[in-house]
């Protein structure tokens, strides 16, 4: 995932390596249904996958296998909810948020149950299986759908954060995650709320606007940068839905760029809901997306995708100098 | 309530429901008229729901899975008690919640549905549920010929005959047409019993209009670790001669030359019911 260089900068800032989110999801749901015996994972031959065949062999009773059927996945955990249950209902993303798209937008948004979703190996996660395995798309039809609190944690404690919410939480929540070993990237008294942004580093000349795994190679880039006299500001949107509108403005009119960086395709994704906030408050800043772009997606691992597409520690400083014309 | 007295209040539900439509200026005629009397058996025998006990987690839950017969079901809602008759005035109005299809804003409704094949998965999680909770709860949903085309009722086939859900009964409203036509040239589904008897189901066929052989149907216990499908065959359009069997009914809504004929067909039908 990170060139020599990127390892050695991560060294600099004192980073350790976390684990997969996908780990830190599973391991914080079996040790909440261990207090809740009403919470149920639903999984379609995905608890391998979803990292939760210790949760499965712990808790035989707080989870249902569905086989692969993703439609059927989502209506069981949202009838599950219906009825009083805290359901997690886990899939790959890639499946989860095409196929079962309807049940996920009438039967848990509209109807308004308390259902978690979880979209397991996201974005490229599975690289080099291809696209029909890569979710580039969910970022987008998920924003598109109303009464979904939509997160996409960073790092471990985003993502235990994250699920410690859903686990509570009244209302939909779709949680994204990916499979690659995580740097711990926040400070033992951060605090994470739901639809706030967490500032992972300051600056005034640019602002990197990131959304989940994408948020350590921006990280890295915005200290490559600061070896260059650039100043930038790393800004981790956890959720993306609701969109905290209040630090990404902030931030368009304290920084005289900003750069989005998602790992999903530059349509619809946190890049254009960016955009979007800055444009319709009237700032005016220098501005790009980095993402997949619109074309089938270059063979490779996650590694080698992130990097054909410039979201690596190099190619976020070469935007970012690009964007601001240092 | 008698036989009787179910026969006579169809045909005071099935004139409301036509009124209903005519006002609205849309609705889905022929499948509320025939999946009428199913509704009419399981509100006023076999549910063990009421205004009062809606929000008990030990009532029993119905889900409409053929959610465009909505009309069908707010009427027997109404007559029920769980909102007043003249809220049907303002089904399909704006800012009404009275919508085309099942919202929960809608008091004794479970679930919002309408797109197909969503309402047999909701049912299996609500299920489950019970078996979790060893609640003595049943659920029941109602399914559409033309539904039965949509793959999500098949995974969800597969996933109550797994899971052994004796608590669940699947009602299909067959009557044997969908939008453009016939079910066995748009998508044959047939033979629905033995398919269904295949994925590890009690099969029950009934008359869809005949009440003691659907409270039984609907009340018989079920086979022990089995879900139930019962086949209720029904007539689309039934109650007035002109809508019976012609699938434009679908989703025709009656002017008021209609109106007028299909009221008085219903008077008719309820002076014999009255004589007999």
């Amino acid at each position: 995932m990170f060139t020599p260089a990127a390892k050695t900068m991560a060294e600099k800032l004192g980073l350790k390596m976390g684990r997969a989110n996908l780990e830190e999801f599973a391991a914080t749901l079996e040790e909440l249904a261990k207090a809740n015996p009403n919470i149920i994972a639903v999984t379609s031959d995905s608890r391998g996958s979803g990292k939760l065949a210790p949760f499965g062999k712990a808790l035989p009773k707080q989870i249902v296998e569905v086989g692969i059927a993703e439609q059927n996945l989502v209506g069981i955990t949202a009838g599950l909810a219906a009825c009083g249950k805290k359901a997690f209902g886990v899939s790959p993303s890639c499946f989860l948020t095409a196929r079962a798209l309807e049940q996920i937008k009438n039967d848990v948004c509209y109807s308004d149950v308390p259902a978690v979703l979880i979209g397991i190996s996201s974005g490229v996660s599975y690289g080099a299986l291809g696209t029909t395995h890569h979710s580039l798309h969910d970022l987008a039809v998920l924003r598109a759908i109303n009464n979904l609190t939509l997160i996409v944690p960073a790092d471990n404690f985003e993502s235990r954060e994250a699920i410690r919410f859903a686990a509570t939480a009244t209302k939909p929540v779709f949680v994204r995650f990916g499979k690659a070993a995580m740097y711990h990237l926040h400070q033992p008294e951060t605090k994470f709320e739901v639809g706030k942004a967490i500032t992972l580093r300051d600056g005034n000349d640019v602002a990197f606007v990131v959304t989940g795994e994408t948020a350590i190679h921006a990280v890295l880039a915005a200290a490559q940068l600061a070896e260059q006299g650039v100043q930038a500001r790393v800004l981790s949107v956890h959720t993306v839905k609701p969109l905290d509108t209040e630090s990404i403005l902030k931030a368009g009119r304290e920084c005289s760029a900003v750069i989005t960086v998602e790992e999903h395709m530059v349509n619809g994704g946190l890049g254009e809901a960016v955009a979007s906030t800055l444009l319709q408050a009237g700032v005016c800043k220098s501005f790009r997306i980095v993402g997949i772009p619109d074309e089938e997606t270059v063979p490779g691992a996650q590694a080698d995708i992130f990097r054909h597409y410039g979201i690596s520690m190099e190619g976020l400083t070469e935007a970012a100098v690009k964007l601001i014309g240092k | 309530m008698t036989d009787q007295e179910l026969q006579l209040k169809v045909i005071s539900l099935r004139r409301t429901m036509l009124r209903l439509i005519h006002n609205a200026g849309a609705g889905h005629t022929g499948g509320g008229l025939s999946c009428m009397d199913i509704l009419n058996v399981l509100y006023n025998r076999v549910l063990n729901v009421s205004p009062q006990t809606f929000t008990s987690p030990t009532r029993d839950r119905y889900v409409q899975s053929k959610g465009h017969c909505v009309e069908a079901l707010y009427t027997v809602l109404a007559d029920r008690g769980f909102f007043p008759a003249s809220d049907l005035d303002t089904v399909c109005r704006y800012q009404s919640h009275y919508v085309g299809h099942p919202t929960r804003h809608i008091p004794g409704i479970e679930m919002n549905t309408g797109a197909l094949g969503h309402g047999l998965p909701i049912c299996i999680g609500m299920a489950l549920a019970g078996k979790m909770d060893s609640a003595n709860y049943r659920v029941f949903t109602l399914l559409g010929d033309g539904e039965l085309a949509e793959g999500s009722n098949w995974e969800a086939a597969l996933a109550a005959a797994h899971y052994k859900l004796d608590n669940l009964f699947a009602i299909l409203d067959h009557n044997t047409l969908q939008i453009t036509g016939h079910t066995r040239e748009v998508m044959c589904n047939e033979p629905l019993a033995d398919k269904w008897r295949a994925f590890g189901w009690t099969v029950r066929c009934v008359n869809g209009h005949d009440y003691a052989e659907l409270t039984k149907a609907l009340t018989d216990p079920p086979e022990s670790g089995k879900p139930t499908f019962i086949i209720a065959n029904t007539v689309k359009g039934k109650g007035v001669s002109f809508m019976e069997n012609v699938a434009k009914w679908h989703h025709g809504v009656p002017n008021e030359t209609e109106l007028k004929q299909a009221l008085a067909e219903l008077d008719v039908a309820e002076a014999g019911l009255k004589s007999a």
